[in-house]
């Protein structure tokens, strides 16, 4: 008896999670696999800039000759930040040749940090926290907030190119009041501080001040290894 | 105490020693149907007994010690295994007689050792070990029945089938699947995941391969297919966590000749063959092993056939020929066995068209023409496909009949057919691995012998091996350098001029490959003797155990016809004949012939043969008769018929048997015993089945060729890797890929 009444209440609380709207899923700000567009296809040319060419020379002096592929991170990095802020295909290709491999060894390293992205993104690319304790504190408010106020949707840049709404893993903490106020600041050109914007935390310490190792930690029971 | 122990030590006889040795085991007894899994150790130690069954190894697993020192002793399940030094846990284990479950590792492709489908226990490690990336070490004491390592196999099994969409009902890997049989052996019988599945987009890999990604299990073997055997990089493995995926990235056609080989090697039903799919269950097949006549190598094949009709062809292991791949247009020919076949013998009328008759007329108007004509202008012609049966037979006829003007397509003008070693593979194809330089005149072996060029791709691979290559420009998938097109760069590296001339001779195994496109020049004799001088010259390239200097040839029928002495009397027999015989050959040039010779055509394919055919004979395909092969090594070896033949076409000896009959000089052969022993008196080694003859070696006996090199430079032999003969020619598969993957 005990059990069926379980039973059912189990039931009744998924029926309850199933009724929550499920938003999509997307794990970078792409998908896995390219799709041609006019600024993005394997014909558009991309080559290292001459102010670049000299720090690929040193990002490669790093590494012994017959181990040239081990620049690929460095390389794609280099070659996002002279492409505004994103990796168009042609410039995956690029980095592959100044590597030596196959193109595909870089899509696949590429493919693999979400912090190359491989579509068009904003001038600031604005990322929400996806994981569960963001999601309880609320971090889809802020989303909602961020793509309301900017008029955009998950992954789109604004039509000033100025800025892209993302996923990704904790970095802030901010109310959605807050989001559009540091938004609205991006857009007049200022430069909002940087890490917490709750006023009553420094860095990453709780609000209020610690509660907790207010003073000098207790040494483990052993440290003078010699003596125990 | 009590009943329930009294239950359990009946039940668990064996471990009833730990029972009472072990008090603490009395106190924590809990009542579970698999009491081992919440007590692994003890348990553990229950399965070492001391008397333990004779194991045989897996699949015949042999080692062998190249050296007595590095000889190193493990144990298996208490059994001690002796194996040599860096061996895996899991090769240890197969040594000892035990298959361990496995998704990604492979015999023939490097370790990835991501699947975790092998763990075992090992004693003193505190986790369960990926027996595929583990050295075994002297002494380990591997332990793969243990309770921790089935727990271990169980758990990975449901991470794997936790996005596996579960579908082999209509799946066509059903039956032949390693995660539906590892899941049989060693998963769960439940899974806890209830949350959606993942889904993936379906990639297009060409005509050929067709896949259903969301089955893909992330083992990265076609990943490591393409890159290291195929020699193609263009599969990869994308995004990572859940959303992980293989694909090209940018929308790529995987253009491989050996591209098939990865739905085999795929585990799972995610990579299948497109022209095989819903077709048939492998359940049903009957397998036949044969052997393939597309190309000169010779790959072992098992033709898969539901009643009458050919479904798939499947590779066969055989480590000396094709190890275990096969070539695209092996695998994908077969729809040419069923379409544009010949079922009835035709002759063709006044009016130019052709007319089903029966046999016995077909045959007399055959012997009447041929009494008319005289001897020096009867001409015979084996086809690319013929077995050796139908070619002694050939010869034996037109013999009879007076002439001597037989030949196969492909072997050109008077071809020196007295020296095996003229026109084989001398190093043999499995040797070729042992070569450190390789110099490639005028064969493109990519195209002309696919897993040749495997081999030549493995060995450049593994020894960095040098590569050069006369020729026209050309497709390798492995460094090379280009050196020239025409003769004239072979008579340069001959006189040390070259800078390869250096390399060639610094190698210990140089191996020359000479294109069987030689056979058709005029200067043949004239680069032939070339290659000797070289011989004499570079002690290395042949000498008692090894024998560089190699022709790779093109066609099936080529090496027996040689050794059966097919070599035309005189040069332009063509141009003069009144009677042409073609036992399916279709790529010799009539243009020549005169307007009122009478052509016979004996074949199965209305190919190019029959358009200047006057009477048709169907015969039967390689996959409906018993017939001998001698591959490009001199292996000799037979197909098998798998499947009946069609309409009213018979195998091509007895044809010319009954021709001969027909024709009043009865050969005196009457089953194919009967040919067999003929053939035992002329070219023996051919009846050696699946031994490879090697030719002697007395290429220093040919007398030097008065004739100089011309300025030629080498031609293209095959332009269309996937249509070579009728038989490919008739495959829709085959024009598939040749409209889509041969680059223009
Ligand atoms: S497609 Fe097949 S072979 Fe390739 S990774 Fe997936 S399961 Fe493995
Ligand atoms: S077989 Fe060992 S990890 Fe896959
Ligand atoms: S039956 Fe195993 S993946 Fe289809």
């Amino acid at each position: 008896m005990l059990a069926r009444l379980a039973s059912k209440r189990l039931l009744e609380i998924r029926q309850a999670f199933r009724q929550f709207p499920q938003t999509n899923r997307s794990l970078s700000t792409a998908l896995n696999y390219h799709i041609d567009t006019p600024d993005n296809n394997p014909k558009v040319p991309w080559e290292f800039s001459e102010a670049n060419k000299p720090k690929v020379h040193e990002i490669l002096s790093h590494y012994p000759s017959n181990y040239k592929q081990s620049a690929v991170i460095p390389l794609l990095d280099l070659a996002q930040q002279q492409h505004g802020g994103w990796l168009p295909v042609s410039a995956m290709d690029a980095v592959a040749k100044v590597i030596e491999v196959a193109p595909i060894r870089v899509y696949e390293v590429a493919t693999f940090y979400s912090m190359f992205n491989r579509a068009k993104v904003g001038k600031y690319h604005l990322l929400v926290c996806g994981t569960t304790p963001c999601m309880i504190r609320g971090s889809r408010e802020i989303e909602d907030a961020l793509l309301k106020h900017l008029g955009v949707k998950r992954n789109e840049v604004t039509k000033d190119g100025l800025f892209s709404v993302g996923e990704m893993e904790c970095m802030e903490d901010v109310t959605p009041k807050r989001v559009v106020e540091i938004v609205e600041a991006l857009k007049r050109g200022e430069k909002p501080p940087r890490g917490t914007q709750n006023p009553e935390r420094v860095n990453c310490g709780p609000a209020g001040g610690n509660t907790t190792l207010l003073g000098e930690p207790k040494p483990p029971p052993c440290r003078d290894l010699d003596a125990c | 105490m009590g009943l329930g122990l009294l239950a359990s030590r009946a039940l668990r006889s064996s471990s009833s020693r730990v029972l009472s040795t072990n008090p603490r085991y009395n106190l924590f007894r809990t009542i579970v149907s698999t009491p081992e899994l919440h007590k692994p150790e003890a348990a553990a130690e229950a399965a070492a007994e001391p008397d333990l069954p004779k194991r045989t190894p897996v699949a015949g697993a042999r080692v062998h010690f190249p050296n007595p020192d590095d000889v190193i002793e493990v144990f298996v399940d208490g059994y001690p295994v002796k194996i040599p030094k860096g061996m895996t846990v899991l090769q240890a284990c197969s040594v000892a007689g035990v298959d361990i479950p496995r998704f990604c590792y492979h015999d023939r492709l490097s370790i990835a050792g991501n699947c975790r489908m092998c763990l075992v226990e090992v004693e003193k490690s505190p986790k369960p070990v990926a027996s595929c990336a583990m050295p075994a070490l002297p002494g380990m004491k591997i332990k793969t029945d243990t309770p921790i390592a089935k727990k271990a196999r169980e758990g990975v099994m449901e991470f794997l089938l936790m996005n596996h969409p579960l579908d082999c009902p209509i799946c066509d890997q059903g039956g032949e699947c390693d995660l539906q049989d590892q899941s049989m052996a060693f998963g769960s019988d439940r899974g806890r995941f209830t949350e959606t599945k993942r889904s993936v987009v379906d990639k297009n890999l060409g005509p050929l391969v067709k896949t259903v990604m969301t089955r893909c299990i992330q083992c990265t073997r076609c990943v490591r297919f393409a890159s290291e055997i195929a020699g193609v990089q263009d599969l990869g493995m994308l995004g990572r966590g859940s959303g992980e995926e293989i694909g090209t990235y940018v929308e790529k056609l995987m253009t491989s000749e050996l591209s098939g080989n990865v739905i085999d090697i795929c585990p799972v039903g995610a990579l299948t063959s497109k022209p095989f799919a819903f077709k048939a269950r492998n359940w049903e097949l009957k397998g036949t092993e044969s052997i393939d006549v597309t190309d000169a190598v010779g790959s072992n094949i098992r033709i898969d056939s539901r009643g009458p009709e050919v479904m798939r062809i499947v590779p066969r292991l055989n480590e000396d020929i094709n190890e275990e791949w096969i070539s695209d247009k092996t695998r994908f020919c077969y729809d040419g066995l069923k379409r544009q076949r010949l079922s009835d013998p035709m002759i063709r009328g006044a009016d130019g068209r052709f007319k089903p008759v029966s046999w016995r007329d077909a045959l007399a108007v055959v012997a009447e023409v041929i009494h008319q004509i005289k001897p020096e202008e009867i001409v015979g012609v084996a086809g690319k496909l013929s077995d050796a049966e139908s070619m002694m037979l050939l010869k034996d006829f037109l013999n009879k009949m007076g002439s001597n003007n037989v030949w196969c397509e492909g072997n050109g003008k008077n071809t020196d057919a007295d020296l095996r070693s003229g026109y084989l593979l001398n190093s043999s194809i499995g040797g070729l691995e042992k070569a450190d330089c390789f110099l490639l005149v005028g064969t493109q072996p990519r195209v002309e012998a696919a897993m040749v060029n495997a081999r030549i791709r493995k060995t450049v691979r593994a020894t960095q091996a040098k590569v050069g290559y006369i020729g026209p420009a050309a497709d390798f998938n492995y460094d090379h350098q280009h050196l020239g097109t025409g003769p004239e760069t072979l008579v340069a590296i001959a006189d040390g001029g070259h800078p390869f001339s250096s390399t060639l001779a610094s190698a210990k195994n140089p191996a020359i490959i000479v294109g069987a496109g030689i056979f058709e020049r005029e200067d043949k004799d004239a680069i032939f003797s070339v290659l000797q001088s070289m011989a004499a010259k570079n002690e290395n390239l042949i000498r008692p155990d090894w024998n560089g200097l190699n022709v790779l040839l093109l066609n099936a029928a080529q090496a027996a016809a040689l050794d059966l002495g097919l070599v035309p009397e005189s040069d332009n027999a063509i141009e003069s004949a009144k009677f042409v015989y073609l036992m399916g050959a279709d790529d010799v040039n009539l243009d020549k012939l005169p307007k009122d010779a009478f052509v016979v055509y004996q074949g199965h394919h209305g190919d190019n043969g029959v358009y200047r055919a006057n009477v048709i004979l169907p015969s039967a395909v390689f996959s409906e008769k018993e017939g001998i092969y001698e591959n490009t090594e001199g292996c000799s070896q037979q197909t098998v018929p798998a499947v009946p033949t069609i309409g009213d076409a018979r195998e091509d000896w007895k044809i010319i048997r009954a021709l001969s009959e027909v024709s009043g000089v009865r050969l005196p052969y009457d089953t194919i015993h009967g040919v067999r022993s003929r053939i035992r008196t002329v070219a023996p080694n051919l009846l050696n089945l699946d031994e490879r003859e090697p030719a002697a070696f007395s290429v220093s006996l040919k007398p030097e060729s008065p004739k100089k090199v011309s300025k030629l430079p080498f031609g293209v032999m095959v332009d269309n890797f996937y249509m070579t003969d009728a038989i490919t020619r008739a495959s829709k598969i085959m024009a598939q890929c040749s409209a889509v993957l041969t680059k223009k």
